[in-house]
């Protein structure tokens, strides 16, 4: 059994629990701050330090281990205000991440995000390439954000990053993203009617028998 | 080719990418190659004048690490601000070493900063490594004819110790004009701010100076203004009032790399008058 | 200036006076209000104190010139620091005093006026402009 001080009240708790099921055997029920389990949905945003050791430790609840000491406090919810925008009437162009977030410009380097960010990604680096305008590259580092907004609860400069991503990966992929071909010929042939037969034949079939075809289905490489 | 570390900025990728694009032409005809930092982040365009305000050194710092660890100890800026930022935070950590191990220390995810990475301005390149000489040589497409206005602003020139020139009376950037073919138009407010940041909260401000300098400049002879700061271009044009001499505006790189027969992304109204102007430009349009 | 300014030890000694001073790292004393900084300021006109006067308010411990409006007109264009035949780095007044009010929570710059400018512009403002 280990020692978990949890939002400032000690509790004795298994070993090898998450900080989530941790909290659950403490005896709170998780009405916020939870929802996938899987590390998935970025609900579970925690911060937490360990005895002896300044740092300020920001993860998933669900996705890290109790150690023995630790101090947790969970950050179900980070206030941040969402641009109000329609997709189709922002141009894809540099401007037009600062023109909805300009306080991206207060920015200091100081990396604070991404020592944060527990899906490792180089958060900083997301928020210079949106500075001088670089969609595409924005996109691509944060294409991994889990939203949960950690980073945001640390940055001096007060910037809600994940809406900027957000905004930077539907403008990456309305407009900077070539058009999958393949995707309208598939669409053109199951309009054709080349799959009807098949479906058809796969609605008519018993539970077991779709069972014994599911199990025996092609899996792409 | 003589490689050179170069610290482009958020405007170089951005508003000012044509300046970018032309000074790197014009310094491959001149045997440069510049050599992007592979990382770098906002210079932060204003230096902070605070004595508690460490966090505003964080950002230029990296920078400078980033130099450091490329094995370099020179970085070239093409953006006046980006020149002022650096070099004034390169001369706060020399002179307080206490500050900057604590500016190491928060940066726990860095190599330390040991000191001694110089930052440069285009126009000290060109004086100083390239020379007014050798510049002039290489120049193909002279600029006769062309009245240009060297417009400084401010962080090229202030601080004191940190200007690429003598604050008072500048001349590298007449000396470059000149070298280019050339001819300067010396006007008085060369070295007066154009408003600068207050662009964003008080615009009327920044249209009262702009119409002052695009005034003063026009009444000296000038046809053409020419700067190396983004945020001064901005100004000059956003800003401008509806009345009065409309003078386009260029930056250095631009005017280098049309003089060194490089591809010079000029703006149109600029590339307008530079054509109806020099000679070569007429050759080079028979061709 | 404030009606009725009151030349007091108590004021000279305020700990407003020893702020600014640590804040810009300035000898508030040294300057003898020569005026050059003024006559060099291209933002005068739109300033209701003058930067020398400001200075004077300051080593007055005036703390009501926190409230004027020289601070917001400075663009930090230096002007004023090359010329002070004292070396006064009088924009470093100005950002000391801009920072004191924002740091007592003076409004701070309007993102919904940011529209329409470049980066460049919109770093400078928001780190002169923003606590
Ligand atoms: S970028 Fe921010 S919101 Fe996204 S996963 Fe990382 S810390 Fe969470
Ligand atoms: S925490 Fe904020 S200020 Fe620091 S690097 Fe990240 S975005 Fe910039
Ligand atoms: S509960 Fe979804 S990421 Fe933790």
């Amino acid at each position: 059994m280990l020692t978990v001080y949890i939002m400032g009240k000690g509790y004795r708790v298994p070993e090898g629990l998450t900080i989530m099921k941790a909290m659950e055997y403490a005896g709170y029920r998780l009405v916020r701050g939870c929802g996938c389990r899987g590390g998935y949905c970025g609900a579970c945003a925690t911060v937490y330090r360990l005895p002896g050791d300044y740092r300020l430790y920001a993860d998933l609840a669900c996705q890290t281990t109790v150690q023995d000491g630790m101090y947790i406090a969970q950050l179900p919810s980070t206030p941040a205000e969402r641009a109000d925008y329609q997709l189709s009437q922002v141009a894809p162009r540099g401007e037009a991440l600062l023109a909805l977030y300009p306080e991206l410009a207060r920015c200091v380097a100081c990396n604070t995000c991404t020592r944060s960010c527990p899906q490792k990604l180089e958060v900083m680096d997301a928020v210079q390439a949106a500075l001088r305008g670089d969609i595409r590259q924005v996109a691509e580092l944060t294409f991994d954000c889990v939203q949960c907004g950690l980073c945001a609860m640390r940055c001096p400069a007060e910037i809600a990053h994940y809406h900027v991503w957000q905004l930077a990966r539907r403008l990456c992929g309305a407009y900077l993203t070539p058009r999958a071909q393949h995707l309208a010929r598939r669409v053109a042939e199951v309009e054709s009617g080349a799959f009807d037969a098949e479906l058809d034949r796969l609605m008519g079939m018993g539970k077991d028998e779709l069972a014994k075809a599911y199990q025996a289905r092609d899996i792409e490489p | 080719m003589k490689r050179i570390p170069y610290f482009p900025g958020c405007a170089m990728k951005d508003q000012a990418r044509d300046y970018e694009r032309a000074a790197q032409a014009a310094l491959a005809a001149l045997g440069c190659e510049l050599v992007e930092l592979p990382r770098w982040n906002c210079c932060g365009t204003v230096y902070s004048l605070a004595n508690d305000d460490l966090m505003r050194h964080v950002g230029p710092v990296r920078n400078l690490i980033r130099v450091q660890d490329m094995g370099e100890d020179r970085v070239l800026t093409l953006c006046a601000m980006c020149y002022g930022t650096l070099r004034r935070s390169a001369r706060f950590v020399a002179a307080d070493p206490e500050r900057l191990s604590r500016i190491n220390a928060f940066m726990s995810d860095e190599h330390d900063y040991r000191g001694g990475v110089e930052v440069l301005h285009l126009l000290g390149l060109l004086r100083d490594v390239v020379g007014y000489e050798n510049l002039a040589s290489k120049v193909v497409r002279p600029l006769t004819g062309v009245r240009a206005a060297p417009y400084y602003g401010c962080t090229l020139v202030r601080p004191r110790e940190v200007g690429v020139d003598n604050p008072d009376q500048p001349e590298v950037f007449e000396r470059v004009l000149s070298a280019l073919g050339a001819e300067v138009a010396e006007f008085p407010y060369k070295v007066e701010c154009c408003g600068a940041y207050l662009t964003v909260g008080a615009p009327a401000i920044v249209a009262g100076r702009v119409r002052d300098i695009v005034a003063s400049a026009a009444a000296n002879g000038a046809d053409l203004i020419v700067t190396s700061c983004p945020l001064c271009q901005f100004n000059l044009e956003a800003r401008r009032p509806g009345i009065g001499p409309r003078l386009p505006v260029a930056y250095l790189g631009q005017l280098l790399a049309w003089a060194l027969g490089a591809d010079a992304c000029l703006p149109p109204e600029a590339e307008a008058l530079i054509q109806g102007t020099t000679p070569a430009a007429a050759g080079a349009q028979q061709r | 200036m404030a009606d009725g300014l009151r030349l007091s030890r108590e004021a000279l000694a305020a700990p407003f006076v020893g702020k600014v001073e640590e804040l810009s790292g300035q000898n508030l004393s040294a300057c003898y209000q020569c005026g050059k900084c003024a006559a060099g300021c291209l933002f005068t006109e739109h300033m209701d104190a003058l930067p020398n006067q400001v200075l004077r308010r300051v080593q007055l411990g005036d703390e009501s010139v926190l409230a004027a409006s020289a601070p917001w007109a400075c663009a930090s264009c230096l002007a004023c620091a090359v010329r002070c035949p004292k070396g006064v780095d009088v924009a470093r007044v100005m950002e000391a005093l801009r920072l004191l009010a924002l740091r007592r929570g003076l409004p701070h710059l309007d993102p919904r006026a940011t529209a329409g400018v470049p980066q460049i512009a919109l770093v400078g403002a928001y780190r002169k402009l923003t606590p």
